[in-house]
């Protein structure tokens, strides 16, 4: 077999694969939030489709499709309907580079349980993550609809001031490792739990946690779809799939945004302590997936504990918090951060 | 840490100054964490309705009954003092005389031949309980009404009286 062919059909197949796992765990990540959300305020939650509500995903999916789809009237039709793809879209394609588990041997072949190890994935990732919010703004705009206006334009600002306050807090941690590639900086966090960079950089950590909030737009950050101020903001106009997708947009920002952050400061799929073996076969690659998962769960677990904690920000104070707050910090932080890995590479122990 | 009290402030929106843990967020955020996630951790009070039920006092107001008396005799003897007496129009009543051969099943030679309550109406007021100087309405602790037509929830005088050991005693 030419290897042209093996590679086509290695790429094909964990893209599937990566594919209907991310969509169907975002899937049920909505059930789960809804659970959580249930569990917090003493509710069960769904529970009454299926075994413990599980179909209830499903039962929604069906609403969904079911309702009507309205395009209001002088709406901008073409980017009414594109929008909610867009955002969507957008959200997912973060999933190609994010390494989901470590490489296997399968037939002497070595797999990457990875779509693509981008040399330049961080900046892949920073690029389409801000791709998303020109699907919020399209989709505000045209709908000819002031509240949706009104949303965009916040997710927009909202967007652009808490990706320079992301961005410095990576930045740090790239000065760290040295690399572009998450594969790369995963495998930097191998070994002892400590060597996860959220112990070497504490303060980058709750920058782009932080920052991470705010780019997917939810509570306490949720300004752009504000009910109280202006309806539901860019998705006021939006019924059936197409406020589904924007929906479902939002939660795989939010799953692979996770994702994203236990790559880069909690080992990715490194598991703490155990080294990949000399033959890694399907089980290492089962077991590294399987961790990365339940990491990324845990910070899934913290947006929605967050979200049924935390009021919503004032305007003023989210703009004051990345401004004056987190970006000033981001910038001491890359300071400190060189200065500190001068010191040690003198030293000779550099990190 | 100052007491709140003493502490001074120049900015006139604020009673005082926030100390640097106040104005980090961070420790008040965890706070509030530690508060969301004990109540996690808690059972639910939800009651599973269908399953369970709450629990509702002898006494509540709901679907209405016309009692019998001792002797399985209709105690309502079509006087139309609820009806009067209905704030919301719900109960209609179309009162006769008995015929010789139903006379052992009522108290009087007056009777009810039709009783109607429209349950969409009813308010649940239990004035017409209060009214009937027969002491033949009462309310009872039933209140699950869901019926997909509107026709449904017109209650007729079958629906409403009383039976004994099944089938109902003035059927023909």
């Amino acid at each position: 077999m030419p290897e042209i062919v093996a590679f086509l059909i290695e790429k094909t197949l964990v893209t599937i694969f990566v594919f209907i796992v991310v969509l169907t765990v975002v899937a049920f990540t909505t059930w789960i939030e809804r659970i959580v959300a249930g569990h917090i305020q003493m509710r069960y939650g769904p529970n009454r489709a299926g075994p413990k509500g599980l179909f209830q995903v499903a039962a929604d999916g069906v609403k969904f499709f079911m309702k009507e789809e309205f395009i209001p009237d002088r709406a901008n039709k073409v980017l009414f309907v594109i929008a909610p793809t867009f955002t969507f879209m957008a959200a997912g394609f973060i999933m190609a580079v994010i390494p989901f588990g470590d490489r296997i041997m399968i037939g002497g072949r070595e797999v990457l349980l990875q779509i693509a190890d981008l040399n330049i994935a961080v900046l892949y990732v920073l690029a389409i993550g801000s791709l998303g919010v020109y699907g919020i703004i399209a989709g505000g705009w045209a709908s000819n609809n002031k509240y949706s206006l009104m949303g965009g334009l916040r997710a927009s600002s909202q967007m652009i001031s808490y990706e320079i306050a992301m961005g410095l807090a990576i930045v740090a941690l790239l000065l760290d490792h040295g690399t572009l590639s998450l594969r790369q900086i995963v495998l930097n966090q191998q070994g002892a739990i400590w060597h996860w960079s959220v112990f070497s950089h504490p303060i980058g950590f709750i920058i782009f946690y932080v920052a991470a909030f705010a780019e997917s737009a939810r509570v306490p950050f949720d300004l752009p779809e504000a009910e109280n101020e202006i309806v539901a903001g860019y998705h006021t106009e939006y019924s059936a799939m197409k406020f589904g997708l924007f929906m479902f947009g939002e939660y795989v920002h939010m799953v692979l945004g996770s994702a994203l952050i236990a790559t880069l400061y909690f080992g990715g799929w490194s598991i703490p302590w155990v080294t990949a073996p000399e033959e890694p076969g399907l089980l290492w690659g089962l077991a590294t997936f399987a961790v990365l998962w339940i990491k990324t769960y845990f910070f899934v677990f913290v947006y929605m504990w967050v979200r049924w904690t935390l009021p919503r920000f004032r305007y003023d104070q989210l703009m004051n918090l990345g401004w004056k707050r987190l970006i000033p910090i981001g910038v001491v932080n890359i300071f400190i951060t060189a200065a500190l890995l001068v010191v040690f590479q003198h030293l000779g122990i550099a990190g | 840490m100052a007491d709140k009290q003493t502490r001074v402030t120049n900015d006139p929106f604020r009673k005082y100054d926030l100390t640097l843990a106040e104005r980090l967020y961070l420790p008040a955020i965890m706070k509030g964490m530690a508060v969301t996630i004990s109540y996690f951790f808690k059972k639910p009070i939800t009651i599973q309705y269908p399953e369970e039920k709450a629990y509702v006092p002898h006494r509540w107001r709901g679907r209405h009954v016309l009692k019998r008396d001792e002797f399985g005799r209709e105690r309502c003897v079509g006087c139309q003092m609820c009806e009067l007496a209905c704030p919301a129009d719900a109960i209609t009543i179309q009162a006769g005389e008995v015929p010789p051969e139903r006379r052992h099943l009522h108290t009087t030679e007056r009777y009810a031949v039709t009783y109607e309550i429209d349950m969409l109406r009813c308010i649940f007021c239990g004035m017409c309980e209060e009214a009937c100087p027969e002491a033949a309405i009462f309310l009872t602790p039933f209140y699950e009404f869901a019926e997909d037509s509107r026709e449904k929830l017109i209650y007729t005088k079958d629906m409403l009286t009383e039976r004994i050991g099944g089938p109902i005693l003035y059927k023909d």
